[in-house]
């Protein structure tokens, strides 16, 4: 289990000190599923950091956070995926023996085979979540994918931190 | 911080009229920053969906969390057991 009290001190005591609060979401949003889920059209969203070959890499120098996402063709080969997340509060080996820990692609094309939802958006997409400034993500690359997912008709979105 | 991106990200694509649910490795976090939906699982950093190369294992978490999706008395923050 995680809890601050399992993470090293550093991060420890920049987490308890974080105003998390600030970012609270209020009210709570809430769409409706429009369909079952067996109709519906679903994408995922990840913040582990992931993107394909021939992308660049998230900048990890910028202090507040690199804000912005990659988008990640359904079509791809989850073993090719390159995971460059900067953080170092996490074991980075198990997410690169399988990126399906924190991006589930491969299980979703299960359950759409196995009929237990519609079908899977032609993309994905991929931030790398270490991003202490979001000001920039919550007034720019948030709503952008947002407005992305709703063009695509997307109607459920699966998302994992890392 | 991939918590709060997480929970932020969730909201924007909640108010562009998408369901959406989302994996909590950190209730501390999530518990603050209330996004519509998510299920807490047990494991440590990096392992959001429990283990590598364990399918079984990731429906099973991804499964109930799935569910919540039929759900609208948000904010629901419930637990993977």
């Amino acid at each position: 289990m995680s809890t601050y009290d399992d993470l090293s001190l550093h991060v420890r005591l920049f987490m308890k000190s974080y105003p998390f609060s600030r970012y609270m979401i209020e009210p709570t949003p809430c769409a409706r599923l429009a369909k079952p889920l067996n109709e519906s059209r679903v994408a995922l969203v990840t913040t582990a950091g992931l993107r394909t070959p021939d992308q660049s890499d998230f900048d990890r120098s910028d202090k507040r956070g690199d804000p912005s996402f990659r988008e990640i063709p359904n079509t791809i080969e989850t073993r090719l995926l390159v995971e460059s997340h900067r953080s170092y509060s996490f074991d980075h080996e198990a997410v690169r023996s399988d990126v399906n820990l924190a991006f589930p692609l491969d299980r979703f094309r299960e359950l759409e085979s196995r009929g237990v939802i519609g079908a899977l958006n032609h993309r994905h997409f991929s931030f790398m979540g270490s991003i202490v400034g979001p000001r920039r993500l919550i007034d720019e690359t948030a709503p952008q994918v947002a407005r992305t997912l709703a063009e695509d008709r997307v109607e459920a979105v699966f998302l994992t931190p890392v | 911080m991939c918590q709060q991106t997480v929970c932020l990200l969730q909201a924007a694509i909640e108010r562009a009229g998408i369901a959406t649910v989302s994996i909590s490795l950190l209730r501390e976090v999530t518990s603050v920053i209330k996004p519509p939906r998510a299920l807490f699982v047990p494991f440590p950093m990096g392992y959001p969906l429990g283990a590598p190369n364990d399918a079984p294992l990731q429906h099973q978490i991804i499964a109930p969390a799935l569910g919540l999706l039929k759900r609208d008395d948000v904010p629901i923050l419930e637990e993977f057991t």
